[in-house]
């Protein structure tokens, strides 16, 4: 179908009340692993072998409103790294559209694209990888803004100071390498890394599931406080539920390529839709001292490979009904700006307990 | 109440560094019931692993057991021979890892493992065996059994691999399992049953569990007792309701609190202020003083684990009410 067509788009769009710094229109993002020498020559011979295709984000829609936090959540493989970083820009999608402030970026000239690109920024979850070991650190946060022309190369050490101070490092360590460092602090770094180049809208994948909780806190709330004083917007991505209950304003659920809900946090967490969301949520971490039963999911989260047919949640799904493996479920708006997609909602209209 | 499965005493871990001595484990006591489980929670570096591997005779040069003693079933296993811990090691203690692809052999298939396990331990036939692998593997809850032991690792999923682990701990019916963060690397769906899974197992044998890890809303709905430890010691200990609904350290209550799902949406996070010191030299006294808002000169003395309320103890100076 055509991405473009916005007739096509508007009914399906997961539409926010104010104008969309980003927008995702139907992205999908294919990995197809090229079939070998010796698997082409068997086709030759009619042995019929396909390439194997990972459709890990699946025809999404995604519009973050200026200023907004949208959290991202879902389990390991369920394609939000990748549709965080299609949406940051790392990544080609393979279909769809994106926007930049109502703009295709595929179709700005290339002089305003990198304008744009340099807009959008990402911060990794990894303290220990996401640093180059052998980089001082006023060289990791003060190159991008140099070769970028933000900064003179004379002006590098005042502003990476500027930088660390926003971040709550002291600048006279600017110097010192990543290892000297305690995670923590490669976690600021990384921050004033992506800082530096004064971003709108960043990316943040998983940047806190590496830190230890008293640490995470304190990081948390440099989140908050950045995007208090810049006018940021985040996509927050996690499989915490627990973080992102505290930080997002919309929270989106994706399972195997697909959202399944989205909604605002409050109405998420409180009355759920989905049936997988619902399961998240009971797995959410509670420091509640009474003995819990834990009533699992049951199944293992498929390959997405071979992803089931029609909605892909069917075969762990407890409400599970003949049509749910037969067609996958359309988002359709639930209550006010809460999107779900789920048979449950059409088929009969007993409410799920 | 009979005699507890294991009691430590005293334990102190150090390493001997170039750089000077890091005491990873300082003058740690406690003791698990059996059927108990005892959440031992902390930061990284805090010294819960090197406390679960000085009880498995797991610690290598240049660190060494300097102290105390380790009593299972009444047995000082400091005292016991290299020959003597290893037929204690996976009969009558047994530890599940975080990354159960570290602990499995990938180029082995499940059964020579499982079965490899077994006849360490035990004088059995081969047929034997290889029904009991097959029954511990059903009892951890993976399907058609017999098929997968014939599998190789990598065949398995993480969740799955994880189970595998738990099912080769519980091979020997140890009297107790030492369980290093084994959920930590799992989705929560995947978590999840893992946990219920050994609630079930530790009701049904019986077996003590000692559950190493960071995360504290784990241990909320797991533990029977918990204890936090804090630059090598531990700093609370009690039921977990005592530590977790009524702590009585600044530490417990400042890692509580900083939890994001306990703070209401948007306020700040109360965040502990500053970091976990290094252990490599730690001066005497409180090692939480530098972060503490409570702290007092006095706790330039080092304070001593002391008892509160009934089962509930705690190491501070100035304890909150």
């Amino acid at each position: 179908m055509s991405a473009a067509d916005p007739s096509m788009i508007a009914p399906r769009s997961i539409t926010g009340a104010q104008p969309a710094l980003i927008e995702l229109n139907g992205v999908s993002k294919r990995f197809v692993k090229p079939l070998d020498v010796a698997a082409r020559i068997g086709n030759v011979f009619g042995a019929a072998i396909a390439e194997e295709v990972v459709h890990a984000v699946d025809n999404v829609d995604l519009r973050i409103a200026e200023g907004e936090v949208v959290g991202l959540v879902g389990e390991s493989g369920c394609g939000k790294s990748t549709l965080g970083r299609v949406a940051v820009g790392l990544l080609a999608p393979s279909g769809g559209q994106r926007l930049w402030r109502g703009e295709p970026v595929e179709q700005m000239r290339a002089i305003s694209a990198r304008r744009a690109q340099l807009k959008m920024q990402m911060i990794f979850q990894d303290p220990y990888a996401s640093l180059n070991p052998r980089m001082r650190v006023i060289d990791i946060v003060g190159e991008a803004p140099v070769v970028h022309r933000l900064i003179s190369a004379k002006q590098q050490v005042e502003y990476v100071g500027l930088m660390l101070n926003k971040v709550g490092l002291d600048p006279t360590l600017m110097r010192r390498y990543p290892h000297q460092f305690s995670g923590g602090q490669r976690a600021r770094i990384g921050i004033a890394r992506t800082l530096a180049v004064k971003p709108e809208f960043i990316v943040c994948d998983e940047s806190v599931a590496a830190l230890d909780v008293s640490i995470q806190a304190q990081v948390l709330n440099l989140f908050m406080d950045l995007k208090a004083a810049l006018n940021l917007t985040y996509l927050f991505i996690s499989h915490d539920l627990g973080v992102v209950q505290y930080i997002a304003d919309r929270v989106v659920v994706m399972y195997l390529g697909r959202v399944v809900e989205s909604a605002p946090a409050a109405k998420l967490f409180n009355q759920p839709n989905h049936p997988y969301t619902k399961a998240l949520l009971a797995e959410i971490g509670r420091v509640e001292p009474k003995k819990r039963k834990f009533a699992p999911v049951v199944g293992e989260i498929p390959s997405p490979l071979h992803p089931p047919s029609g909605c892909h949640f069917h075969p762990r799904c407890p409400y599970a009904m003949p049509v749910c493996s037969e067609t996958s479920p359309a988002l359709i708006e639930v209550s006010p700006r809460h999107w779900s997609a789920c048979h449950l909602n059409t088929v009969s209209n007993t409410a799920v307990r | 109440m009979s005699e507890p499965v294991l009691r430590v005493e005293e334990l102190r871990t150090h390493f001997f560094t170039k750089a000077g001595v890091v005491k990873a484990v300082d003058d740690v006591s406690f003791i698990v019931n059996r059927g108990e489980v005892m959440g031992l929670v902390g930061e990284s570096g805090s010294g819960k692993s090197m406390t679960g591997y000085s009880l498995m005779g797991l610690i290598d040069p240049p660190g060494r057991i300097v102290g105390g003693r380790i009593l299972l079933d009444g047995i000082d296993v400091i005292k016991l021979s290299g020959e003597e811990m290893r037929q204690m090691r996976g009969n009558r203690v047994a530890m599940i890892f975080q990354d159960p692809m570290m602990t499995l052999n990938p180029v082995l298939r499940i059964d020579t493992q499982m079965i490899e396990a077994i006849v360490a331990h035990r004088k059995v036939s081969a047929g034997d065996a290889h029904a009991m692998a097959a029954a511990a593997l059903s009892k951890v809850g993976i399907p058609s059994p017999e098929e997968r032991l014939s599998a190789y690792p990598h065949q398995f999923s993480g969740g799955m691999r994880q189970r595998v682990a738990i099912a080769i701990a519980l091979l020997n019916e140890p009297d107790l399992i030492i369980a290093d963060e084994p959920t930590t690397a799992l989705d929560v769906t995947i978590q999840g049953q893992i946990l219920y899974e050994m609630q079930k197992l530790t009701r049904e044998t019986g077996a003590a569990v000692i559950w190493i890890t960071h995360d504290l809303s784990v241990v909320a709905g797991l533990a029977d007792q918990v204890s936090v430890m804090y630059a090598g010691r531990i700093v609370e200990q009690g039921t977990a309701e005592q530590v977790l609904g009524r702590p009585r350290h600044p530490y417990t209550r400042g890692l509580l609190d900083s939890v994001p799902a306990n703070n209401a949406r948007g306020a700040r996070l109360k965040q502990i202020p500053g970091m976990t010191p290094s252990l490599l030299d730690l001066p005497p006294g409180c090692p939480f003083r530098e972060r503490c808002s409570y702290a007092q000169s006095d706790c330039a003395r080092t304070p001593l684990m002391r008892p509160l309320t009934a089962g509930q103890s705690v190491r501070c100076h100035h304890p909150l009410a």
